[in-house]
């Protein structure tokens, strides 16, 4: 078996990302084009992540890795797997331990600190991509400035629903100036993307492209005076830990019509619980 | 070949560069912190700090401007040694390095298109002094302000005004780095 | 009592033993080898090469091998290995002039110099199962004759020297790498040729497909197909000259098009040109199609909107290991995103009072 460089990727492919990270840094929310490599793990799966974590990771960081909020989700399993075979990181599920945090659709519910980074995996980057299917014409949109169109759609939403009907990979602008796609995370995550003290990156593999929003960096979720935007989610506590402000995932528990909402952040959960809290459905 | 040529470069790549990266981001990411980069010694006149960033950012596929005293044959044969990267001009550069002085003026420097405003040079500004002194900053990657000691205020004001265009700047002296990207409001 | 998932790590792990049992299959049966696999299912180990961008019949049969006959996960398995290949120069151009030909035959002209050589090809074989093949035989043995000594010329060139087909101007630019550079738009030729060689079978054969059936049409002629190894050179710079590095196979397709001609111009035929790893003629010969009807703007031609002229549309959505990953991505937990919809479809309800 070849012996792969430390963090599997080579140096002159780290070196290429590390800049494009650099330039999303100053600008941010503009998405950065990056000769993307083949992975092995299938585009889709997280390979533009995997890319920016193998290329900021040292080998003295904590690595952590999340998908839909849990640890144990069996594609963060092996995206930690990955890491901890070719760049022998330690890796933790405790957020508050972990210096970079891999991310799949959340971002964790305790506030980042300062010294560490959040990695997202990015499907489709290009938050215009829905209204106007070609790079060429949203790139030109991007640089004029022209974002009418997703207002126009945001405002149809309100017409027809009476509500913005978008709840996932909410658009946001950033710094006043580029519209960004946030990732599909939940609108519920959007408050937590300005003024975080961590850095986040933001990698597309498939569609080679990689962003970032440095800490404390002004970021609004788009909306309009008379339908501001509004995070709300799930009007329950976890059912484990009782906590009233996480995110839930919910969960069938019989074939009757039982269900119960639980902490979407595992980590979170179960911290909660360590300190004593429960939810109605502990045991 | 100089032994001096061959001398220099980090001596375990992957964990050097991971280090020394992860001080220039942060130093991108939090305009007017300081930051070590160790690893590397590089030949007069560049810092430790300047030569850590080349190595860890440049290869045959950045053109690099060597500016004033920075172009000298010792630099380089190490240039090209360790890293590959072509010598270009400035206007057509993608990293550039040397003191304020000699890197002046701006206008010579890709600041990127409208379409591609990464398509933009990054400066390597060797100093004198670098300290948390001088220009107040505010902007990403600023809680509240920062300050740092900057040669020359107006010029980081002019860059900005052309924000998303620009350049982005970091501040080497000795082993310390500190950045500059264009979005930061300089007074 | 609830009790959330745990366990992924088990469950991946038995799943990938498993997976190798499967793959094995019933043990009481021998074992193929990658060799077998070379040399029996050689047209699979042509498109995994071809697909993968990586000319290597062993690592493509073992790749085979390894997927379960699965050919795109076999092409997946092929380009993350490549990826990793350090690289040591660039070779000079193949040339296919000099194709040394097991098969080369031209729709255009009945006969012409080089002749036609149909080579070995499912062509005119009728499509019957044949029972024999289930037992196992001798090795067929074929009649064989000397190999056409001297290199066979383009049919293309005899147009050329009458001026009825566009001028192939020769051009050194290095052509642009998409491995290497992110995809951008517009993209010129020899881009467009390095992804559509690499491209989906299925994908450019529909494609081709969809312009003979009227999405811009471009009446092709297939003027020459043929298939065969050319020479690998590289030119070593401490030698001063380009030696031999080795030898590929390769499938060339040319096909001559519906003509163009202006106040200015004389009518002139146009070309497709289509070329790819290995015998493997379906896809040369859909390229050469695509590729024709992606230059109608060079040509002056109009847009009739049709998918096969879209450059944009095409580049995108040629490549399998992009397309299957992001569409089995899929199958990946998204409860967080269903969650919130889930929220805001039963909120909508709500407030509609249904």
């Amino acid at each position: 078996m070849t012996e792969y460089n430390f963090a599997y990727l080579d140096e002159q492919t780290k070196r290429m990302i590390r800049r494009a990270i650099l330039k999303g840094l100053a600008i941010p929310g503009y998405q950065v084009p990056f000769a993307s490599r083949e992975m092995p793990m299938p585009y889709g799966w997280g390979t533009g992540g995997v890319q920016v974590s193998a290329a900021v990771l040292t080998p003295e960081d904590r690595f952590k890795v999340i998908d839909q909020g849990a640890d144990d989700t069996t594609n963060a399993v092996s995206i930690r797997g990955f890491f901890e075979r070719t760049a022998g990181v330690a890796t933790t599920t405790h957020t508050e331990e972990a210096t970079v945090i891999q991310t799949r659709h959340r971002i964790p519910e305790v506030p980042l600190r300062e010294g560490q980074i959040l990695v997202y995996q990015v499907p489709i980057p290009e938050p215009l991509r829905f209204l106007e299917p070609r790079e060429s014409e949203t790139r030109k949109m991007h640089s004029l400035e022209e974002y009418g169109l997703m207002h126009v759609k945001l405002y149809e939403d309100i017409s027809r629903h009476g509500h913005i009907a978008t709840s996932y990979a909410y658009p946001v602008r950033v710094e006043a100036r580029y519209v960004m796609d946030p990732s599909p995370i939940p609108k519920f995550d959007n408050p937590k993307l300005g003024d975080c003290a961590a850095i986040q990156l933001f990698g597309a593999g498939r569609e080679q492209r990689i962003y970032a929003l440095p800490p404390y960096t002004q970021v609004v979720s788009l909306d309009f005076e008379d339908h501001p935007f509004d995070p709300s989610k799930a009007d329950h506590p976890c059912g484990l830990c009782g906590a009233t402000n996480s995110y839930l995932d919910e969960v069938i528990v019989d074939d009757a019509g039982g269900r119960m909402f639980v902490c979407s952040d595992t980590d979170y959960c179960e911290a909660r619980q360590a300190q004593g809290h429960r939810g109605k459905d502990a045991a | 070949m100089q032994a001096q040529t061959l001398e220099g470069g980090f001596a375990n790549p992957p964990a050097d560069a991971a280090h020394a990266f992860r001080g220039v981001m942060e130093a991108m990411a939090r305009p007017g912190t300081l930051h070590q980069l160790a690893g590397a010694t590089p030949p007069a006149p560049l810092s430790a700090a300047a030569g850590a960033v080349l190595l860890t950012l440049c290869d045959t596929e950045t053109p690099l401007y060597l500016a004033g005293d920075a172009d000298c044959a010792a630099v380089r044969a190490w240039v090209a040694f360790h890293t590959g990267a072509p010598l270009a001009d400035a206007a057509n550069c993608a990293f550039a390095i040397g003191t304020w002085q000699a890197l002046a003026p701006l206008s010579g420097f890709p600041v990127g298109t409208p379409d591609y405003p990464d398509r933009s040079a990054t400066l390597i500004v060797e100093c004198d002094t670098l300290d948390t002194k001088g220009a107040t900053l505010t902007g990403p990657g600023i809680r509240d302000s920062a300050a740092l000691s900057l040669p020359d205020p107006q010029a980081f004001r002019d860059n900005a005004a052309r924000f998303p265009l620009g350049l982005d700047f970091l501040f080497t002296c000795g082993d310390r780095v500190a950045a500059l990207p264009r979005t930061t409001r300089v007074r | 009592m609830y009790v959330a998932v745990k366990g992924g790590e088990r469950a991946i792990a038995n799943a990938h033993s498993w997976l190798a049992e499967e793959r094995r299959g019933d043990t009481a049966i021998a074992e193929l080898s990658v060799a077998q696999i070379r040399e029996q299912q050689s047209l699979a180990v042509n498109r995994v090469m071809a697909e993968g961008s990586l000319y290597d019949p062993d690592l493509a049969a073992l790749a085979i091998k390894q997927a379960r006959g699965d050919l795109i996960e076999a092409i997946f398995l092929i380009r993350a290995y490549r990826t990793t290949l350090p690289r040591f120069g660039v070779s000079q151009p193949v040339d296919t002039g000099a194709m040394a030909c097991d098969r080369r035959i031209s729709a255009t002209f009945k006969d012409l110099p080089g002749g036609q050589v149909l080579g070995p090809t499912f062509d005119y074989t009728h499509r019957l199962l044949d029972f024999k093949l289930a037992a196992e035989g001798d090795a067929p043995e074929a009649p064989e004759r000397t190999a056409t000594p001297e290199a066979v010329p383009h049919v293309t060139a005899f147009l050329n020297r009458e001026g009825l087909i566009e001028e192939a101007v020769p051009d050194d630019t290095s052509p642009p790498d998409l491995t290497r550079e992110p995809l951008e738009m517009p993209a010129d030729r020899a881009l467009r040729l390095q992804a559509l060689t690499r491209a989906d079978e299925g994908f450019i054969l529909g494609l081709a497909y969809s312009t003979q059936r009227g999405y811009a049409r471009n009446h092709a002629f297939v003027g020459e197909l043929r298939i065969g190894a050319v020479a690998v050179e590289m030119d070593i710079p401490e030698l001063g000259f380009a030696i031999e590095i080795g030898e590929i196979t390769l499938t060339e397709c040319e096909t001559v098009n519906q003509f163009t001609g202006s106040k200015t111009e004389p009518p002139q035929f146009t070309r497709g040109y289509g070329l790819v790893f290995g015998q493997t003629e379906r896809k040369a010969i859909s390229m050469a199609l695509v590729d024709r009807a992606l230059r109608w703007q060079e040509l002056g031609e109009d847009d009739v909107g049709a998918p096969a002229q879209d450059a944009e549309f095409v580049l995108y959505h040629a490549d399998n290991i992009q397309a299957t990953g992001f569409l089995e991505h899929i199958k990946l937990p998204h409860y967080v995103d269903f969650q919130s919809e889930l929220e805001l479809v039963r909120k909508l309800r709500r407030e509609a009072g249904a």
